[in-house]
């Protein structure tokens, strides 16, 4: 089942051309990573999935991007927000408790449930319940950086979203809390579909069943991630998993 | 390459700034010292309670301290809901820009105009346009427009001091932009804008040039019971009493200081209270 099918979707910062036409499928309850050199458009690309661009100004979108059918340049930002989690580059906590943290996104979008059990259930499903059980009323900023980037993951799931999009969400982690996040995606990828802007090609190759190259703005090949890294069909995409540029 | 130049320049530098701080604190502690000793002996529980009077030893500053608070507490309620709605429409919902820029600059200078200047609007406005005579609400509405810059830039900068991340970490969980604003910014800001506030108001109550210009009483002999009524301030009663010829009506006036100073320095300890009580949530590292 596809989740996102995306339509010769251009975006424009101004008049420079940052996503250049790109066309793909985004399948149900697979970890889709998305690979590329800096600055190659692929953290813009994913924010245009759950419409985060839309704060940047004189950035203009071409093409169409479908969420389920619906063609989210139509729909409501803040609907399609609630359908979609998003996890940034650095954790970003809110300067609340962590219990509150859990709760805010579903509390204010006038979710009915049992709050505690909600709490429980997003830190057990993150692996950080056992950590910060007995102290659910502290605040979040005191959690080390693994621990709060965790917490943001377990308050994207709280919205109990169809999808996570996760833009490079290890690279100010150190290795053995990368390591942790890692497994968290496969854990997860059961139940979720997932986005993962990554440029560390060693963990797309990890944690992803499907996998798309960008450069500089364009799609360059897009495809099952163990063909890609094994016998990837572009030049290109060959020289930049064998570390020739990027 | 010398390094003994270097580190006599250090040191040099060190023993400036060191002469600069003690500068400032020298005289402020004569002009503390001077005060009390001036003041201390008039002290008593009559200055507090007893209304003014033209003989020095029955003299009190009651109706004084009671208009103080009541100009504190109406200045307050019609400053702090305008200056930080104001402040939240030009961070959050301005867009940047000519506008953005031309507005600030002008709310800048006017916290920098001379506070009498506020007078002589408050005179044109609230009493001769609008008639509220020489009361507790013009001289409110009048300390309002003072200290309303200050209250708008200290909380613009305190709101644009929220990092864009919470901003958008709010966005991606599905909230409107005033739940975001009134749920995430403002109380992350609360703590910069409440300090803005308490200063301000401690600016308002030290003002007397424009409470003269609208013709605050110096000489009264009742509390008010209404905001329409006619009151009078401490820094008046102190001005009012330094201008008279006898010694002891000044030392009075100094213990009147005494009082005003009490005031003021708990409110700035309330300052700090409140900041420290907001930032509990603040990354302890």
């Amino acid at each position: 089942m596809t989740v996102f099918d995306i339509k010769n979707f251009s975006v424009f910062y101004g008049p420079k051309e940052a996503v250049k036409s790109v066309s793909l499928k985004i399948k149900k309850n697979k970890v889709t990573a998305v690979i590329g050199p800096s600055g190659c458009g692929k953290s813009t690309f994913l924010r245009s999935l759950n419409r985060m661009n839309d704060f940047i100004p004189n950035l203009t979108t071409k093409g169409e991007i479908f969420f389920f059918k619906e063609n989210i340049q139509k729909t409501n930002p803040v609907d399609l927000r609630r359908k979609i989690g998003m996890v940034f580059q650095r954790p970003n906590p809110f300067p609340k408790s962590i219990y509150k943290n859990i709760i805010w996104g579903p509390k204010i979008n006038g979710y009915k449930c049992n709050w505690d059990e909600l709490v429980e259930t997003s830190l057990q499903k993150t692996g950080l319940w056992d950590e910060v059980k007995d102290r659910l009323n502290d605040s979040a900023l005191n959690l080390s950086g693994g621990q709060q980037q965790r917490l943001c993951i377990a308050r994207a799931i709280a919205m109990n979203p169809d999808v996570i999009l996760m833009d490079e969400p290890c690279s100010a982690l150190d290795p053995a809390a990368t390591a942790r996040i890692e497994d968290l995606i496969e854990e997860l990828s059961q139940n979720y579909t997932i986005l993962i802007v990554t440029h560390n090609m060693q963990q797309a190759a990890r944690v992803s069943e499907e996998t798309a190259f960008f450069y500089n703005g364009q799609l360059i090949e897009f495809g099952a991630t163990k063909d890609l890294f094994t016998k990837p069909k572009e030049k290109r995409t060959e020289d930049y998993i064998t570390g020739r540029f990027g | 390459m010398n390094f003994s130049w270097r580190y006599q320049k250090n040191s040099l530098f060190k023993l400036f700034t060191l002469l600069a701080a003690l500068f400032s604190l020298i005289a402020l502690t004569t002009l503390l010292v001077h005060i009390l000793h001036e003041g201390w002996q008039y002290l008593s529980p009559q200055l507090l309670k007893n209304f003014p009077s033209r003989f020095p030893h029955k003299a009190g500053i009651y109706p004084a301290i009671m208009g103080s608070l009541w100009l504190m507490i109406l200045t307050f309620f019609i400053a702090v809901p305008l200056g930080l709605l104001s402040a939240l429409y030009i961070e959050e919902y301005l867009p940047k820009g000519k506008w953005k820029s031309l507005i600030m600059v002008n709310i800048k200078n006017l916290s920098s105009m001379p506070s009498i200047i506020y007078g002589l609007l408050g005179l044109a406005i609230f009493i001769h346009t609008l008639g509220f005579d020489h009361s507790l609400l013009s001289g409110a509405l009048t300390l309002s427009l003072l200290i309303l810059p200050m209250i708008i830039i200290t909380a613009t900068e305190a709101i644009r001091a929220v990092p864009k991340s919470l901003r958008m970490a709010s966005f991606a969980l599905g909230a409107e932009k005033h739940q975001v604003v009134f749920l995430q910014v403002l109380p992350a800001a609360l703590p910069g804008i409440l300090t803005g506030i308490i200063l301000s108001l401690s600016r308002a109550i030290g003002e007397t040039a424009p409470l003269i210009v609208i013709g605050a009483a110096t000489y009264i002999s009742f509390t008010p019971e209404s905001i329409m009524d006619p009151f009078t301030v401490i820094p008046l009663q102190i001005y009012s009493w330094t201008s008279r010829p006898q010694a002891e009506f000044h030392h009075l006036a100094a213990s009147a200081i005494i009082v005003l100073m009490i005031l003021l320095f708990s409110l700035n300890l309330l300052a700090v209270f409140i900041r420290n009580h907001f930032q509990k949530y603040k990354s302890r590292l």
